[in-house]
């Protein structure tokens, strides 16, 4: 599904450089639900950010379900990600003038559906994370863990192959978290590759492996026996 | 490439984010919709003015100049200076089968007359004519007729006169048509009343009678007080003024560089500089109202320059889920004609309103001063195509700004 082979990134500071990166090797396959922990500057959003196809590596190679990604086009990156990625982020991103359907009808959008069409089934997303009875309100009229359902749903619209979460509980408190985890668990258990960034160790072990980065390099990753996120809510 | 241009979500798009930023919006589009505004309502007044000017000179032969005899500044073939020299009869016809580009030439004698109706008396400026005047400098009769042809065939004892000399000879309400009104001790039938008009070219008359009339009681003979000389639309008066007066010279044995011998008045030269001032006020009118649209369309580039920073993370976003830079440039660009156009098009509305208004107040009547003050329809669609043009190069400017910024970093901000 996903292999990463001596992945090297350096962000220029200055004068000199910033080795963010370097050398990593990791392998996801279909249907893994995998954290990425580590300190901050430890390179763990950098590294979701190449997967995510926002930022470049300098080196090394990234292939995404068979497809090698490199030098990539703006263009091209924004098709890809279109169609292969679900984003969901710590601030949620939701654009706050649109409604929480025309959020989840977003990436449909821009994959040219139509809009009759991309309303249905941003409709059924948003019926899914148990929100179609608030499918016209704004991101500001929302809870904080209502508008994470709404994201996810947005992340799912497009049927990605893989879904990126940045800290997808670092906004909310510890019982909607737990809401939230539990609902992406069903995701993964329906057979969605989850990739997640976090550093709560708790909510690390609601996945099925733990990667842990320190100062760009992979110190260990381990398969752990899944947390149920269920028996908290 | 440009068929996204047709599809309603693009519009949706454009659109939603216009209605759920009303406030900026409305204030992003205030600068185009005052220029057009300011565009408008100018070129409306203009032609409103130009109007009025037509209408004041419409009935009146513009391409034309008055000629009259003076008296000589130099001797030439035996005559002394300062012979005095009188245009006739002949001289006009010379004058009309020679001249090339002349259109009509006209004699008339004028004199100062007393007139006395029963009790009443007055002085009055009296002048011979034929009834080609009415033609070159229209009459507006009140009352009854103009000369005509057979009043010069027979030297008929009629008067056309003023409506100010009417109110001096004749008591109020009183018809004067068919009454009798004694010139110099003559008897002229009064056959119409004209009211004097805004324009008066040459020296104004109370009355009017037969050109032959006139010359029969005043003993001209051949000689007349002036000529009025209407040149072809397409001939130049200034030249054919020049050719009348070397021929005038050479008929009246008058040296060929005598200045003084003709004096003239050339009506079209004076109509020319009242037109020339209209085409420059319609110049400074396009000026201003384009220096102003485009100070205008600059305003919602600065704007959407600031929005488009403010909007960072929701072009990250809108990155982030698959938007090409294309499709983010496009949004932006499109947001901007969109802006002009429905600016461009209140003010067009509003301005019409103006011009509407203007009418209301200053348009009314025959001696208006803002005649059918109106743009015409090409003016509104050149503006249109000025403001989307206009639009979509100012909207670059923020829409390159807007994908500059990398999508990650565009979401890193808080």
């Amino acid at each position: 599904m996903l292999e990463i082979r001596q992945l090297h990134k350096s962000y220029p500071i200055g004068d000199s450089s910033l080795h963010v990166l370097k050398g990593i090797d990791l392998s996801v396959e279909e249907g893994e639900m995998v954290a990425i922990m580590g300190s901050s500057g430890s390179g763990k959003s950098t590294l979701l950010n190449i997967i995510g196809m926002l930022d470049e590596a300098d080196s090394g190679e990234y292939i995404l379900d068979g497809l090698p990604i490199k030098d990539l086009t703006e263009k091209k990156a924004a098709v890809y990600r279109n169609k292969f990625l679900g984003f969901i982020f710590q601030s949620f991103n939701l654009i706050n003038y649109k409604n929480a359907l025309e959020n989840v009808a977003l990436p449909l959008y821009y994959q040219g559906m139509k809009r009759k069409e991309r309303q249905e089934l941003a409709m059924f997303h948003l019926e899914k994370v148990g929100l179609a009875n608030w499918a016209t309100h704004l991101p500001k009229e929302l809870s904080g863990g209502q508008n994470q359902r709404v994201a996810i749903a947005r992340a799912l619209a497009a049927n990605p192959k893989l879904l990126l979460a940045d800290e997808p509980t670092g906004a909310l408190d510890t019982s909607t978290s737990h809401e939230i985890m539990a609902f992406i668990q069903q995701l993964n258990d329906e057979g969605k590759t989850i990739l997640m960034v976090t550093h709560e160790e708790d909510i690390a072990n609601m996945c099925k492996r733990i990667v842990r980065l320190r100062d760009g390099i992979i110190l260990e990753d381990v398969k752990v026996t899944q947390v149920r996120a269920e028996q908290y809510v | 490439m440009f068929k996204f241009l047709f599809e309603s979500d693009t519009w949706q798009e454009v659109f939603d984010s216009f209605s759920k930023n009303k406030l900026r919006s409305i204030l992003t589009m205030v600068g185009v919709w005052w220029g057009i505004l300011l565009l408008i309502g100018l070129l409306g007044s203009a032609r409103g003015l130009e109007n009025s000017f037509n209408r004041l000179f419409g009935s009146f032969a513009t391409n034309s100049v008055f000629v009259w005899g003076q008296s000589t500044s130099k001797p030439f073939k035996g005559f002394q200076e300062g012979k005095q020299v009188r245009l006739s009869l002949t001289d006009a016809k010379k004058v009309e089968e020679n001249v090339e580009g002349i259109e009509f030439v006209l004699p008339r004698s004028q004199q100062g007359t007393s007139v006395t109706r029963n009790f009443l008396t007055g002085s009055f400026q009296m002048a011979g004519d034929y009834p080609l005047l009415d033609q070159l400098q229209k009459k507006k009769l009140i009352h009854g007729r103009f000369i005509n042809q057979n009043d010069i065939d027979e030297n008929k004892k009629i008067a056309v006169i003023s409506e100010d000399t009417y109110k001096q000879l004749f008591e109020k309400d009183e018809d004067a048509i068919g009454k009798y009104i004694d010139i110099n001790g003559i008897n002229f039938i009064v056959v119409g009343i004209f009211e004097v008009g805004n324009i008066n070219m040459g020296p104004s008359t109370d009355i009017h009678i037969p050109f032959t009339t006139f010359q029969q009681i005043y003993n001209r003979g051949d000689r007349i007080g002036w000529m009025m000389i209407t040149g072809k639309p397409e001939y130049d008066i200034k030249q054919i003024e020049e050719d009348v007066k070397l021929l005038l010279k050479n008929l009246n044995n008058i040296h060929p560089e005598d200045t003084r011998a003709f004096g003239s008045v050339n009506v079209g030269k004076e109509f020319k500089k009242v037109t020339g001032f209209l085409i420059g006020m319609q110049f400074l009118t396009w000026f201003v109202g384009i220096a102003t649209l485009i100070a205008g369309v600059f305003a919602i580039g600065n704007i959407l320059l600031i929005t488009v920073r403010e909007r960072t993370k929701e072009i990250g976003i809108r990155r982030a889920l698959g938007a090409t830079p294309f499709e983010i440039k496009r949004q932006i660009v499109l947001e901007a004609v969109f802006l002009t156009m429905v600016a461009g098009i209140f003010g067009i509305i509003t301005g019409g309103w103006i011009l509407i208004g203007l009418d209301a107040a200053f348009g009314q009547g025959t001696d208006a001063v803002i005649v059918n003050a109106s743009v015409s329809i090409a003016v509104v669609f050149i503006a249109l195509i000025i403001l989307v043009i206009l639009g979509t190069l100012i909207g670059l400017i923020p829409a390159f700004k807007a994908t500059s910024i990398k999508p990650i970093e565009a979401l890193r901000e808080e």
